[in-house]
């Protein structure tokens, strides 16, 4: 159990990784090395897998988010709650079997650290995503679906993302 | 021909929702790579236009494997609707249809209704609320909370972060408020 890495992100030992010391990133890389050009394209052959997912069950869609912030149907807290289940398990199997990653190295999560910010802007997050029928992820399927007006919404949230950055330390956190 | 009718109409929740879980040790055992989707946006300001700012100022060349894998999943958008689509309209609860029809929407055919994600409305009141104030909440409101649903509620749930918790039931009721306060206010005034 304790040879799993529990490190913060950011300050982790490798110096490249200039990022603040306070900074919950999430989608953070905790490999050694750094990825080659070629070697992001397995990332993209996962996103491509995940996004027809999203797409086949409905997870793009208005509607469905409009459904389960109503409680109207059982889908989407299904979807997430069974993607929880499984994570959790493979999490805990790569921990128990001290699974490596395919290049040999520990596998590492970075700890998140509690600050205000997750209760305010994850309450404006649930106004966003009530609005748009959408969290980032399924903006990026949406575009690619066709829907080319999300396009304004995935430039809004980068500038709503960019706002954010720049009033940071005037907000409470 | 049989696997492709299957693929093709809509993917039960037990299906996708275990996909979407391994997508935690995938990305885990390819690269030591956390899933989390909304840092992407702030990749994209930091490459390009960080204005100095310091919290773009990191190398984010270093974390563009997300940017592959967000690319991914537009163009899993696109296989998914235009060679896997579903021929029928989306079903979706009676009460929902008809709360959302009695609130003005009236195209039900889609993923998305028309009356306020279709391209003409981009320069209306609509798209003002629906694509730009929406999705100024949605970067905005992750970055403030740290992640957004793939970084809090499933790779931080599954990595049992108690912070993660609290985002994931900030997010439930910030939606919640929303749909039933705020939504109706919105869709009364712009439908």
């Amino acid at each position: 159990m304790e040879k799993i890495r529990n490190t913060s992100a950011g300050n982790a030992d490798n110096g490249n990784h200039a990022l603040l010391p306070d900074d919950s990133l999430d989608g953070a890389n905790q490999q050694r090395n750094s990825e080659t050009f070629a070697g992001n394209f397995k990332y993209l052959i996962v996103g491509l897998l995940f996004g027809i997912v999203f797409v086949k069950a409905e997870i793009v869609s208005w509607f469905r988010i409009q459904e389960m912030f109503r409680f109207d149907s059982f889908h989407m807290f299904g979807v997430i709650g069974s993607a929880v289940a499984v994570g959790l398990i493979s999490i805990w199997l790569i921990r128990k079997w001290k699974v490596t990653t395919i290049s040999g190295e520990e596998v590492s999560i970075a700890d998140k650290t509690f600050n205000k910010g997750q209760i305010y802007g994850g309450l404006l997050f649930g106004f966003g995503w009530a609005i748009t029928g959408a969290c980032p992820g399924p903006l990026y399927a949406q575009i690619g679906g066709g829907f080319l007006a999300v396009t304004v919404t995935l430039l809004s949230a980068i500038a709503g993302t960019w706002v954010y950055g720049w009033l940071r330390p005037r907000l409470p956190h | 021909m049989e696997i492709i009718e299957l693929l093709r109409k809509p993917w039960p929740w037990y299906v996708a929702g275990p996909l979407i879980g391994l997508t935690v040790p995938a990305l885990l055992l390819l690269g030591n790579k956390s899933f989390g989707i909304s840092s992407t946006l702030r990749h994209i300001c930091a490459a390009t236009v960080p204005a100095n700012i310091p919290f773009f100022k990191y190398d984010w060349k270093r974390e563009s494997w997300n940017l592959f894998f967000v690319a991914g999943i537009a163009l899993g958008g696109f296989v998914a609707t235009f060679l896997l689509s579903n021929p029928e309209p989306i079903v979706i609860a009676s009460s929902t249809k008809s709360d959302l029809a009695a609130l003005g929407i009236t195209d039900f055919s889609g993923l998305m209704p028309a009356d306020l994600f279709s391209v003409v409305n981009i320069l209306s009141l609509k798209g003002l609320i629906f694509l730009v104030f929406g999705g100024f909440l949605v970067g905005f409101g992750t970055r403030y909370a740290g992640g957004c649903t793939s970084g809090h509620a499933i790779m931080g749930l599954s990595s049992l972060q108690w912070p993660s918790l609290v985002a994931t039931v900030s997010f439930m009721i910030g939606g919640l408020i929303c749909t039933n306060f705020l939504l109706p206010v919105l869709l009364n005034w712009v439908v």
